[in-house]
């Protein structure tokens, strides 16, 4: 059935406190999930007083401060700090995010900071997106045509051509639409999640593919794309500014009409 | 321990090449469903009297046959695909599963039947 409640051994237990240094001015609490694989013990919320005089002003800044001055068991991905690599997607104060683009000063109150939802935990704040992967590979996101390429030059796109790919394309793969999916929460075996259907409706309406029925075919499933309800979480979490919802909704239109 | 490459697992059994019916048929019973409630809650608030000869002498006349018919369709079809949908997303154990639906989809049937069948013996009853 589904599941309302933890499993016994994820059940988040009250963690350590870490005080912030002497002379610190500005202060703001961070509490933050620990999990740790190796220690046989429940998850638990750590909290870090970080002195903000001392700290740049996002997250990520705060998350590389604690980590370099606090406490160097803190684990976390990150790479670019300028919000295009997807690295450091987690949830902060209640809606997934990027660490590095979320600023403190627009948090209230203590910052929360916890995974991916309903991911399975590898370490602290880094969550298994094998699946996930998986699932983007499985719509072959890659240029598919019949046609050879022209000898002496590229495959064209008219202006208007590019125009339809540019915002789906911008889709950095950091899983923050996918994870704040209740339908995906519960079905990701099966639901392919937003992300992965963006990026399928990106070449879906890329004029020089030339597998637009075969993509069809492979989403016209009951669970790979139908378990979308509309929710619209995915297009309230992204941190790029990009619909999902909407590219969800253009797929099933096209499954549509091309029957009528 | 399962030893299926993550690829394997993802693309699963394959697509089930269905579900655009099913989507249609939702989208489609919604639109018809708006007139028919609208039409049977205004019909229900404007008669003279709730009791059984007033509502069955109403029911009998031809137009409001077919449309309690149609009602009756609409309703039953619209909830037959939702609480599918419902069963399919939160329902996790595969034997479960397939029971749940099975009832749902044979009590839908017998609710259909049930309703046309009623409205048929009211307005033929009524005509006698």
């Amino acid at each position: 059935m589904a599941e309302f409640t933890l499993p016994a051994n994820s059940r988040v237990t009250p963690g350590k406190n870490y005080p912030a240094a002497e002379g610190a001015t500005r202060v703001r609490d961070f509490r933050i999930y620990r999990y740790d694989p190796d220690a046989g013990q429940n998850p638990r919320v750590d909290t870090y007083s970080v002195d903000l005089g001392r700290c740049g002003p996002m997250v990520l800044d705060a998350l590389i401060k604690i980590k370099n001055e606090v406490d160097p068991t803190l684990t976390f991905r990150r790479s670019c700090r300028e919000g295009i690599c997807g690295s450091c997607a987690m949830n902060i104060d209640g809606l997934n995010t990027l660490a590095c683009t979320q600023a403190i000063e627009d948090i209230r109150g203590d910052v929360k900071i916890y995974p991916l939802p309903h991911m399975p935990v590898i370490k602290d704040l880094v969550p298994d997106l094998t699946n996930f992967y998986a699932q983007y590979a499985s719509i072959k996101p890659w240029l598919q045509t019949q046609t050879p390429p022209p000898p002496d030059s590229e495959r064209l796109q008219s202006k208007q051509d590019q125009e339809l790919i540019n915002s789906p394309s911008a889709c950095i793969l950091c899983a923050c639409c996918s994870t704040s999916c209740p339908s995906y929460w519960w079905n990701s075996d099966r639901y392919l999640g937003p992300a992965t259907l963006l990026a399928a409706y990106r070449w879906l309406v890329d004029t020089r593919d030339e597998a637009t029925g075969e993509r069809l075919d492979h989403l016209e499933d009951p669970f790979r794309l139908y378990r979308c309800h509309t929710i619209m979480n995915c297009t309230n979490a992204c941190p790029k500014d990009l619909n999902p919802a909407k590219a969800i909704a253009s797929i099933k239109r096209m499954l549509v009409e091309r029957r009528l | 321990m399962n030893l299926k490459s993550p690829l394997g697992s993802a693309l699963g059994q394959g697509s089930a090449n269905s579900g655009t019916e099913h989507f249609w048929g939702q989208r489609l019973s919604a639109v018809a469903l708006v007139p028919l409630t609208i039409w049977f809650a205004v019909a229900l608030l404007g008669m003279p009297g709730l009791d059984y000869y007033t509502v069955s002498a109403w029911a009998a006349a031809p137009l409001h046959a077919i449309l309690l018919s149609l009602l009756v369709i609409a309703l039953v079809y619209h909830s037959a695909l939702g609480t599918q949908v419902v069963a399919e997303d939160y329902i996790h154990t595969p034997g479960s599963r397939l029971v749940v639906l099975a009832f749902l989809r044979l009590a839908h049937i017998v609710l259909a039947a049930a309703g046309i069948f009623s409205v048929f013996l009211i307005a033929t009853r009524a005509g006698a």
